[in-house]
Protein backbone atom coordinates (compact mmCIF):
# COMPACT_ATOMS: atom_id res chain seq x y z
CA UNK A 1 0.00 0.00 0.00
CA UNK A 2 2.02 3.18 1.08
CA UNK A 3 5.54 3.32 0.22
CA UNK A 4 5.12 6.29 2.14
CA UNK A 5 5.88 4.38 5.68
CA UNK A 6 9.44 3.16 5.07
CA UNK A 7 10.85 0.48 7.54
CA UNK A 8 14.44 0.81 8.00
CA UNK A 9 17.13 -1.17 10.00
CA UNK A 10 19.34 1.13 11.81
CA UNK A 11 22.58 -1.02 13.16
CA UNK A 12 25.72 -0.36 14.68
CA UNK A 13 28.86 -2.87 13.43
CA UNK A 14 31.74 -3.56 14.81
CA UNK A 15 33.01 -3.63 18.13
CA UNK A 16 32.76 -0.18 19.30
CA UNK A 17 30.70 0.48 22.60
CA UNK A 18 28.60 4.25 21.47
CA UNK A 19 25.15 4.05 19.83
CA UNK A 20 24.61 7.86 20.70
CA UNK A 21 24.62 8.38 16.94
CA UNK A 22 22.67 5.57 16.23
CA UNK A 23 19.73 6.57 18.48
CA UNK A 24 19.73 10.03 17.14
CA UNK A 25 18.90 8.77 14.10
CA UNK A 26 16.38 6.26 14.69
CA UNK A 27 14.97 8.95 16.41
CA UNK A 28 14.68 11.29 13.68
CA UNK A 29 13.62 8.77 11.11
CA UNK A 30 10.68 7.79 13.36
CA UNK A 31 9.77 11.39 13.89
CA UNK A 32 9.87 11.42 10.09
CA UNK A 33 7.45 8.71 9.95
CA UNK A 34 9.36 6.00 9.64
CA UNK A 35 9.12 2.38 11.15
CA UNK A 36 12.83 2.36 12.75
CA UNK A 37 14.58 -1.46 13.68
CA UNK A 38 16.94 -0.49 15.81
CA UNK A 39 19.35 -3.72 16.83
CA UNK A 40 21.53 -2.27 19.37
CA UNK A 41 25.56 -2.79 19.41
CA UNK A 42 28.11 -5.02 18.83
CA UNK A 43 26.11 -6.16 15.38
CA UNK A 44 28.30 -8.82 12.86
CA UNK A 45 27.90 -8.43 9.22
CA UNK A 46 25.76 -12.02 8.92
CA UNK A 47 23.50 -10.69 12.32
CA UNK A 48 22.81 -7.18 10.64
CA UNK A 49 21.93 -9.25 6.99
CA UNK A 50 19.40 -11.48 9.04
CA UNK A 51 17.94 -8.64 10.71
CA UNK A 52 17.13 -7.11 7.32
CA UNK A 53 16.01 -10.13 5.97
CA UNK A 54 13.69 -11.39 8.46
CA UNK A 55 12.15 -7.53 8.98
CA UNK A 56 11.86 -6.76 4.99
CA UNK A 57 13.08 -3.74 5.35
CA UNK A 58 13.18 -0.89 2.50
CA UNK A 59 16.92 0.02 3.77
CA UNK A 60 19.68 -0.78 5.96
CA UNK A 61 21.43 2.16 7.60
CA UNK A 62 24.88 1.55 9.43
CA UNK A 63 26.13 4.25 11.73
CA UNK A 64 29.71 3.20 11.79
CA UNK A 65 32.25 5.38 14.09
CA UNK A 66 34.76 3.03 14.22
CA UNK A 67 36.86 3.90 11.49
CA UNK A 68 36.88 0.18 10.72
CA UNK A 69 34.37 1.37 7.93
CA UNK A 70 36.39 0.16 5.00
CA UNK A 71 36.78 -3.20 6.72
CA UNK A 72 32.58 -3.57 8.04
CA UNK A 73 30.58 -1.66 5.46
CA UNK A 74 31.88 -4.36 2.04
CA UNK A 75 31.18 -6.87 4.70
CA UNK A 76 27.58 -6.15 5.15
CA UNK A 77 27.53 -5.02 1.45
CA UNK A 78 28.79 -8.81 0.84
CA UNK A 79 26.64 -10.33 2.94
CA UNK A 80 23.80 -8.76 1.75
CA UNK A 81 24.47 -9.89 -1.85
CA UNK A 82 25.18 -13.59 -0.53
CA UNK A 83 21.73 -13.64 0.61
CA UNK A 84 19.14 -12.45 -2.01
CA UNK A 85 19.45 -9.11 -0.62
CA UNK A 86 21.56 -7.13 -2.80
CA UNK A 87 18.80 -5.05 -3.61
CA UNK A 88 18.38 -3.33 -0.54
CA UNK A 89 19.66 0.13 -0.52
CA UNK A 90 22.25 0.76 2.29
CA UNK A 91 23.20 3.82 4.04
CA UNK A 92 26.00 4.82 6.03
CA UNK A 93 26.58 7.37 8.42
CA UNK A 94 29.99 8.37 10.55
CA UNK A 95 32.97 10.25 10.30
CA UNK A 96 34.45 9.08 6.96
CA UNK A 97 37.30 10.82 4.40
CA UNK A 98 35.55 11.71 1.11
CA UNK A 99 38.13 9.04 -0.71
CA UNK A 100 36.14 6.42 1.09
CA UNK A 101 33.12 7.17 1.07
CA UNK A 102 33.88 7.29 -2.74
CA UNK A 103 34.61 3.91 -2.87
CA UNK A 104 32.33 2.73 -0.56
CA UNK A 105 29.62 4.48 -3.21
CA UNK A 106 30.84 2.59 -5.72
CA UNK A 107 30.93 -0.76 -4.16
CA UNK A 108 27.23 0.25 -4.04
CA UNK A 109 26.41 2.03 -0.49
CA UNK A 110 23.57 4.46 -1.85
CA UNK A 111 24.72 7.50 -0.09
CA UNK A 112 27.10 8.30 2.94
CA UNK A 113 26.37 10.95 5.48
CA UNK A 114 28.84 12.94 7.66
CA UNK A 115 28.66 14.18 11.12
CA UNK A 116 27.55 17.78 9.61
CA UNK A 117 24.86 16.63 7.50
CA UNK A 118 21.28 17.88 8.70
CA UNK A 119 18.57 14.61 9.13
CA UNK A 120 16.08 16.36 6.93
CA UNK A 121 18.59 16.10 4.10
CA UNK A 122 19.38 12.33 5.36
CA UNK A 123 15.48 11.88 5.34
CA UNK A 124 15.31 13.18 1.63
CA UNK A 125 18.13 11.08 0.53
CA UNK A 126 16.84 7.96 2.30
CA UNK A 127 13.18 8.44 0.56
CA UNK A 128 14.13 9.65 -2.72
CA UNK A 129 16.61 6.69 -2.65
CA UNK A 130 13.89 4.13 -1.70
CA UNK A 131 11.66 5.53 -4.15
CA UNK A 132 13.64 4.75 -7.52
CA UNK A 133 14.15 1.17 -6.38
CA UNK A 134 11.96 -0.98 -8.44
CA UNK A 135 8.43 -2.32 -6.55
CA UNK A 136 9.68 -6.18 -5.29
CA UNK A 137 7.44 -8.56 -6.97
CA UNK B 1 5.15 -21.30 -6.85
CA UNK B 2 3.43 -18.33 -5.30
CA UNK B 3 4.52 -16.94 -2.45
CA UNK B 4 2.39 -18.68 -0.18
CA UNK B 5 3.71 -22.26 -1.48
CA UNK B 6 7.47 -20.05 -0.75
CA UNK B 7 6.15 -19.48 2.92
CA UNK B 8 4.17 -22.71 2.85
CA UNK B 9 8.30 -24.70 1.93
CA UNK B 10 9.78 -23.02 4.84
CA UNK B 11 11.31 -20.14 2.73
CA UNK B 12 12.01 -17.19 5.17
CA UNK B 13 12.49 -14.20 3.00
CA UNK B 14 8.91 -14.99 1.71
CA UNK B 15 7.87 -15.34 4.92
CA UNK B 16 9.30 -11.72 5.45
CA UNK B 17 8.02 -10.55 2.91
CA UNK B 18 4.55 -12.17 3.16
CA UNK B 19 3.96 -10.11 6.63
CA UNK B 20 4.87 -7.03 5.29
CA UNK B 21 2.36 -7.41 2.79
CA UNK B 22 -0.38 -8.14 5.06
CA UNK B 23 0.93 -5.43 7.36
CA UNK B 24 0.29 -2.92 5.01
CA UNK B 25 -2.93 -4.22 3.66
CA UNK B 26 -1.63 -4.81 0.58
CA UNK B 27 -3.97 -5.69 -2.13
CA UNK B 28 -2.06 -9.70 -2.85
CA UNK B 29 -2.22 -9.81 1.38
CA UNK B 30 -5.87 -11.53 0.95
CA UNK B 31 -4.96 -14.24 -1.63
CA UNK B 32 -2.44 -15.02 0.26
CA UNK B 33 -3.83 -15.28 3.90
CA UNK B 34 -6.87 -17.68 2.16
CA UNK B 35 -4.08 -20.02 0.41
CA UNK B 36 -2.27 -20.17 3.79
CA UNK B 37 -5.55 -20.47 5.84
CA UNK B 38 -5.43 -24.27 5.76
CA UNK B 39 -1.87 -24.52 7.23
CA UNK B 40 -3.37 -22.72 10.23
CA UNK B 41 -4.22 -23.68 13.59
CA UNK B 42 -1.01 -25.79 14.52
CA UNK B 43 1.55 -23.51 16.58
CA UNK B 44 0.65 -22.68 20.24
CA UNK B 45 0.44 -18.70 20.73
CA UNK B 46 1.35 -17.39 23.41
CA UNK B 47 0.92 -13.88 24.30
CA UNK B 48 3.55 -12.49 26.35
CA UNK B 49 2.65 -8.82 27.94
CA UNK B 50 3.17 -6.24 30.47
CA UNK B 51 4.63 -2.92 31.57
CA UNK B 52 7.32 -1.07 29.43
CA UNK B 53 10.62 -2.18 31.04
CA UNK B 54 9.39 -5.52 32.86
CA UNK B 55 11.77 -7.77 30.89
CA UNK B 56 9.46 -9.04 28.37
CA UNK B 57 11.96 -8.90 25.42
CA UNK B 58 14.92 -10.28 27.52
CA UNK B 59 12.28 -12.86 29.14
CA UNK B 60 11.54 -13.82 25.37
CA UNK B 61 14.85 -14.40 24.40
CA UNK B 62 15.52 -17.21 27.50
CA UNK B 63 12.34 -18.61 26.58
CA UNK B 64 12.74 -19.17 22.95
CA UNK B 65 16.50 -20.07 23.99
CA UNK B 66 15.07 -22.96 26.15
CA UNK B 67 11.74 -24.03 23.55
CA UNK B 68 14.78 -24.41 20.70
CA UNK B 69 16.56 -26.66 23.12
CA UNK B 70 13.81 -29.18 23.34
CA UNK B 71 13.17 -28.74 19.39
CA UNK B 72 10.38 -26.69 19.19
CA UNK B 73 10.74 -24.10 16.34
CA UNK B 74 9.78 -20.35 17.48
CA UNK B 75 8.47 -17.53 16.25
CA UNK B 76 8.66 -14.21 17.55
CA UNK B 77 5.94 -11.13 17.16
CA UNK B 78 7.22 -7.90 18.91
CA UNK B 79 4.82 -5.33 18.61
CA UNK B 80 5.46 -1.83 20.02
CA UNK B 81 3.56 1.34 19.91
CA UNK B 82 3.71 3.66 17.26
CA UNK B 83 4.86 7.37 17.75
CA UNK B 84 0.88 8.82 17.62
CA UNK B 85 2.15 12.36 16.22
CA UNK B 86 4.45 10.93 13.11
CA UNK B 87 3.22 7.56 13.10
CA UNK B 88 6.92 6.80 12.90
CA UNK B 89 8.40 4.23 15.57
CA UNK B 90 11.59 2.70 16.99
CA UNK B 91 11.26 -0.97 17.59
CA UNK B 92 14.06 -1.86 19.75
CA UNK B 93 12.85 -5.50 21.02
CA UNK B 94 15.65 -6.99 18.93
CA UNK B 95 18.34 -5.65 21.27
CA UNK B 96 17.24 -8.28 23.77
CA UNK B 97 16.97 -11.07 21.49
CA UNK B 98 20.16 -11.44 20.12
CA UNK B 99 20.78 -15.32 20.85
CA UNK B 100 18.06 -15.87 17.95
CA UNK B 101 19.73 -14.04 15.42
CA UNK B 102 21.71 -17.13 14.48
CA UNK B 103 18.96 -19.73 14.25
CA UNK B 104 17.48 -21.05 11.71
CA UNK B 105 15.23 -22.30 13.86
CA UNK B 106 13.65 -18.92 15.07
CA UNK B 107 12.51 -16.17 13.67
CA UNK B 108 11.95 -12.28 15.09
CA UNK B 109 9.45 -10.07 13.54
CA UNK B 110 9.40 -6.44 14.82
CA UNK B 111 6.05 -4.78 14.47
CA UNK B 112 4.38 -1.67 14.83
CA UNK B 113 1.07 -0.89 16.07
CA UNK B 114 -0.38 1.76 14.11
CA UNK B 115 -2.31 3.72 15.82
CA UNK B 116 -4.48 0.18 16.69
CA UNK B 117 -6.41 0.19 20.52
CA UNK B 118 -4.96 -1.50 23.03
CA UNK B 119 -1.41 -2.91 21.64
CA UNK B 120 -1.65 -5.17 19.39
CA UNK B 121 -1.92 -3.96 15.86
CA UNK B 122 -5.02 -4.28 13.91
CA UNK B 123 -2.68 -6.80 11.45
CA UNK B 124 -1.52 -8.78 14.12
CA UNK B 125 -4.02 -11.39 13.74
CA UNK B 126 -3.22 -12.04 10.47
CA UNK B 127 0.23 -11.97 10.90
CA UNK B 128 0.19 -14.49 13.93
CA UNK B 129 -1.93 -16.97 11.08
CA UNK B 130 0.94 -16.22 8.25
CA UNK B 131 3.33 -17.50 11.25
CA UNK B 132 1.90 -20.64 12.05
CA UNK B 133 1.42 -21.45 8.88
CA UNK B 134 4.73 -21.13 8.19
CA UNK B 135 5.45 -24.32 10.43
CA UNK B 136 6.48 -22.36 13.73
CA UNK B 137 5.93 -24.89 16.94
CA UNK B 138 5.37 -22.02 19.38
CA UNK B 139 4.45 -18.19 18.37
CA UNK B 140 5.31 -16.07 20.86
CA UNK B 141 3.67 -12.46 21.04
CA UNK B 142 5.05 -9.52 22.99
CA UNK B 143 2.90 -6.59 23.56
CA UNK B 144 2.98 -3.33 25.52
CA UNK B 145 0.49 -3.75 28.15
CA UNK B 146 -1.07 -0.40 30.00
CA UNK B 147 -3.73 -1.54 31.50
CA UNK B 148 -6.72 -2.32 29.85
CA UNK B 149 -4.96 -3.35 26.31
CA UNK B 150 -3.47 -6.93 28.00
CA UNK B 151 -7.69 -7.57 27.51
CA UNK B 152 -6.96 -7.54 23.16
CA UNK B 153 -4.14 -9.93 23.48
CA UNK B 154 -6.61 -12.13 25.41
CA UNK B 155 -8.80 -13.15 22.22
CA UNK B 156 -5.59 -13.92 19.74
CA UNK B 157 -3.65 -16.45 21.92
CA UNK B 158 -4.12 -20.03 23.29
CA UNK B 159 -1.86 -18.67 26.73
CA UNK B 160 -1.30 -14.87 28.55
CA UNK B 161 1.73 -14.79 30.13
CA UNK B 162 1.80 -11.12 32.07
CA UNK B 163 5.20 -10.19 33.17
CA UNK B 164 5.92 -7.79 36.17
CA UNK B 165 8.95 -6.61 37.69
CA UNK B 166 9.65 -6.01 41.41
CA UNK B 167 9.23 -1.93 42.10
CA UNK B 168 7.42 -1.08 39.56
CA UNK B 169 4.56 -0.48 41.71
CA UNK B 170 2.28 -3.50 39.08
CA UNK B 171 1.10 -5.68 41.11
CA UNK B 172 -1.14 -3.04 42.38
CA UNK B 173 -1.62 -1.96 39.15
CA UNK B 174 -2.88 -5.47 37.97
CA UNK B 175 -5.26 -5.98 40.56
CA UNK B 176 -6.83 -2.88 40.08
CA UNK B 177 -7.05 -2.68 36.35
CA UNK B 178 -8.08 -6.39 36.40
CA UNK B 179 -5.69 -7.62 34.17
CA UNK B 180 -4.55 -10.90 36.43
CA UNK B 181 -7.54 -11.90 36.10
CA UNK B 182 -6.80 -12.73 32.20
CA UNK B 183 -3.33 -14.38 32.76
CA UNK B 184 -2.50 -18.27 32.83
CA UNK B 185 1.20 -17.32 33.93
CA UNK B 186 2.66 -14.68 35.82
CA UNK B 187 5.91 -13.99 35.60
CA UNK B 188 7.73 -11.86 38.64
CA UNK B 189 10.89 -11.12 36.50
CA UNK B 190 13.88 -9.10 37.96
CA UNK B 191 14.01 -11.96 40.80
CA UNK B 192 17.29 -11.08 41.50
CA UNK B 193 16.48 -7.54 42.58
CA UNK B 194 15.93 -6.57 46.26
CA UNK B 195 11.77 -6.23 46.19
CA UNK B 196 11.49 -9.24 44.28
CA UNK B 197 10.66 -11.50 47.71
CA UNK B 198 7.71 -8.78 48.21
CA UNK B 199 6.79 -8.06 45.20
CA UNK B 200 6.60 -12.10 45.03
CA UNK B 201 4.20 -12.50 48.02
CA UNK B 202 2.17 -9.37 46.85
CA UNK B 203 1.27 -11.72 43.70
CA UNK B 204 0.77 -14.47 45.67
CA UNK B 205 -1.86 -13.01 47.35
CA UNK B 206 -3.51 -11.11 44.97
CA UNK B 207 -3.33 -14.45 42.61
CA UNK B 208 -5.43 -16.19 45.32
CA UNK B 209 -7.77 -13.53 45.48
CA UNK B 210 -8.57 -13.10 41.99
CA UNK B 211 -9.59 -17.07 41.30
CA UNK B 212 -12.19 -17.32 43.83
CA UNK B 213 -12.69 -21.20 44.13
CA UNK B 214 -13.07 -21.90 40.59
CA UNK B 215 -14.13 -26.02 39.75
CA UNK B 216 -11.68 -28.84 39.49
CA UNK B 217 -11.23 -28.37 35.81
CA UNK B 218 -10.49 -24.89 35.80
CA UNK B 219 -6.81 -23.56 35.16
CA UNK B 220 -5.23 -22.46 38.39
CA UNK B 221 -2.60 -19.14 37.23
CA UNK B 222 0.72 -20.55 38.17
CA UNK B 223 3.05 -17.50 39.28
CA UNK B 224 6.75 -18.08 38.68
CA UNK B 225 9.89 -16.22 39.60
CA UNK B 226 12.64 -15.25 36.77
CA UNK B 227 15.67 -13.43 36.22
CA UNK B 228 16.01 -13.11 32.57
CA UNK B 229 19.37 -11.91 32.22
CA UNK B 230 21.06 -15.07 33.61
CA UNK B 231 18.22 -17.05 32.63
CA UNK B 232 17.24 -18.48 35.99
CA UNK B 233 13.34 -20.03 36.12
CA UNK B 234 13.25 -20.10 32.41
CA UNK B 235 13.02 -23.86 32.96
CA UNK B 236 9.94 -23.55 35.33
CA UNK B 237 8.20 -21.11 32.78
CA UNK B 238 8.05 -23.78 30.17
CA UNK B 239 6.74 -26.29 31.98
CA UNK B 240 4.06 -23.68 32.76
CA UNK B 241 3.50 -22.74 29.10
CA UNK B 242 3.41 -26.37 28.69
CA UNK B 243 1.32 -27.59 31.38
CA UNK B 244 -1.22 -25.07 30.25
CA UNK B 245 -1.23 -26.02 26.92
CA UNK B 246 -2.18 -29.32 27.59
CA UNK B 247 -4.61 -28.05 29.79
CA UNK B 248 -6.23 -26.06 27.04
CA UNK B 249 -5.95 -28.94 24.42
CA UNK B 250 -7.81 -31.30 26.88
CA UNK B 251 -10.25 -29.14 28.00
CA UNK B 252 -12.49 -26.36 25.74
CA UNK B 253 -10.04 -23.53 26.01
CA UNK B 254 -8.58 -24.79 22.54
CA UNK B 255 -11.40 -25.42 20.45
CA UNK B 256 -13.23 -22.12 22.20
CA UNK B 257 -9.92 -20.00 20.69
CA UNK B 258 -10.18 -21.35 17.70
CA UNK B 259 -13.83 -20.40 17.36
CA UNK B 260 -13.75 -16.92 18.99
CA UNK B 261 -11.22 -16.54 16.32
CA UNK B 262 -12.76 -17.85 13.06
CA UNK B 263 -15.50 -15.67 14.27
CA UNK B 264 -13.89 -12.29 14.58
CA UNK B 265 -11.99 -13.06 11.17
CA UNK B 266 -15.27 -14.17 9.57
CA UNK B 267 -16.83 -10.66 10.76
CA UNK B 268 -13.88 -8.41 10.12
CA UNK B 269 -13.82 -9.85 6.69
CA UNK B 270 -17.33 -9.31 6.34
CA UNK B 271 -17.00 -5.96 6.99
CA UNK B 272 -14.21 -5.22 4.95
CA UNK B 273 -16.06 -6.92 2.04
CA UNK B 274 -19.01 -5.52 2.13
CA UNK B 275 -17.86 -1.76 2.76
CA UNK B 276 -15.18 -2.12 -0.42
CA UNK B 277 -17.77 -3.89 -2.54
CA UNK B 278 -20.41 -1.18 -1.38
CA UNK B 279 -18.19 1.47 -2.00
CA UNK B 280 -16.50 0.47 -5.61
CA UNK B 281 -20.33 0.75 -7.31
CA UNK B 282 -20.90 4.17 -5.55
CA UNK B 283 -19.78 6.89 -7.82
CA UNK B 284 -17.68 9.17 -6.33
CA UNK B 285 -19.53 11.78 -8.01
CA UNK B 286 -22.46 10.77 -6.06
CA UNK B 287 -20.96 10.46 -2.67
CA UNK B 288 -19.35 14.23 -3.01
CA UNK B 289 -23.09 15.35 -3.83
CA UNK B 290 -24.44 12.79 -0.59
CA UNK B 291 -21.62 14.23 1.80
CA UNK B 292 -22.18 17.75 0.72
CA UNK B 293 -26.20 17.62 1.18
CA UNK B 294 -25.19 16.19 4.80
CA UNK B 295 -22.64 18.84 5.47
CA UNK B 296 -24.95 21.40 4.76
CA UNK B 297 -28.03 19.77 6.69
CA UNK B 298 -30.48 18.85 4.05
CA UNK B 299 -29.93 15.00 4.64
CA UNK B 300 -28.64 13.03 7.94
CA UNK B 301 -26.18 10.35 7.14
CA UNK B 302 -28.12 7.62 9.62
CA UNK B 303 -30.87 7.32 6.91
CA UNK B 304 -29.23 8.22 4.00
CA UNK B 305 -26.79 5.31 5.01
CA UNK B 306 -29.96 3.05 5.37
CA UNK B 307 -31.57 4.25 1.67
CA UNK B 308 -28.14 3.82 0.05
CA UNK B 309 -28.12 0.37 1.39
CA UNK B 310 -31.61 -0.43 0.69
CA UNK B 311 -31.05 0.69 -2.99
CA UNK B 312 -28.05 -1.53 -3.09
CA UNK B 313 -29.16 -5.28 -1.92
N1 LIG C 1 18.11 -7.19 36.88
C1 LIG C 1 17.41 -7.65 35.86
N2 LIG C 1 17.23 -6.87 34.76
C2 LIG C 1 16.51 -7.37 33.74
C3 LIG C 1 15.94 -8.67 33.78
N3 LIG C 1 15.26 -8.87 32.62
C4 LIG C 1 15.41 -7.75 31.89
N4 LIG C 1 16.18 -6.83 32.55
C5 LIG C 1 16.56 -5.49 32.07
O1 LIG C 1 15.40 -4.69 32.05
C6 LIG C 1 15.46 -3.76 30.97
C7 LIG C 1 14.22 -3.86 30.09
O2 LIG C 1 14.20 -5.14 29.48
P1 LIG C 1 13.34 -5.43 28.19
O3 LIG C 1 13.45 -6.90 27.93
O4 LIG C 1 13.70 -4.51 27.10
O5 LIG C 1 11.88 -5.09 28.74
P2 LIG C 1 10.48 -4.94 27.93
O6 LIG C 1 10.27 -3.49 27.69
O7 LIG C 1 9.44 -5.49 28.88
O8 LIG C 1 10.59 -5.75 26.68
C8 LIG C 1 16.74 -4.08 30.21
O9 LIG C 1 17.73 -3.18 30.63
C9 LIG C 1 17.07 -5.48 30.67
O10 LIG C 1 18.43 -5.76 30.60
C10 LIG C 1 16.15 -9.46 34.96
O11 LIG C 1 15.67 -10.59 35.09
N5 LIG C 1 16.89 -8.90 35.96
MG1 LIG D 1 10.34 -5.25 24.66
Amino acid sequence: MSRSQLRVLIAKPGLDGHDRGAKVIARALRDAGMEVIYTGLRQTPDMIVEAALQEDVDAVGLSVLSGAHNVLVPAVLQALQARGLGDVPVFVGGIIPEDDAAALRAQGVSAVFGPGTSTSEIIRVMESVVADRPPVN
Amino acid sequence: MTLADDVLAGDRRALARVLTLVERAAPEAREILAALYSATGRAHLVGITGAPGAGKSTLINALAAQLRASGDTVAVLAIDPSSVFSRGAVLGDRIRMQDLVHDAGAFVRSMASRGAVGGVARASAAAIDVLDAAGFDRVLIETVGVGQSELDIAALVHTVVLVEAPGLGDEVQAIKAGVLEIADIVVLNKGDLPHADIALRTLTLALSLAQPAAGAAAWQPRLQRTDALSKHGIEGLRAALDAHRTHAREGTRWAEQQAVRAKAALVSELREQLYTSFMEQLPPAQLAEIVAAIAARTRDPYSTARHLLAAHS
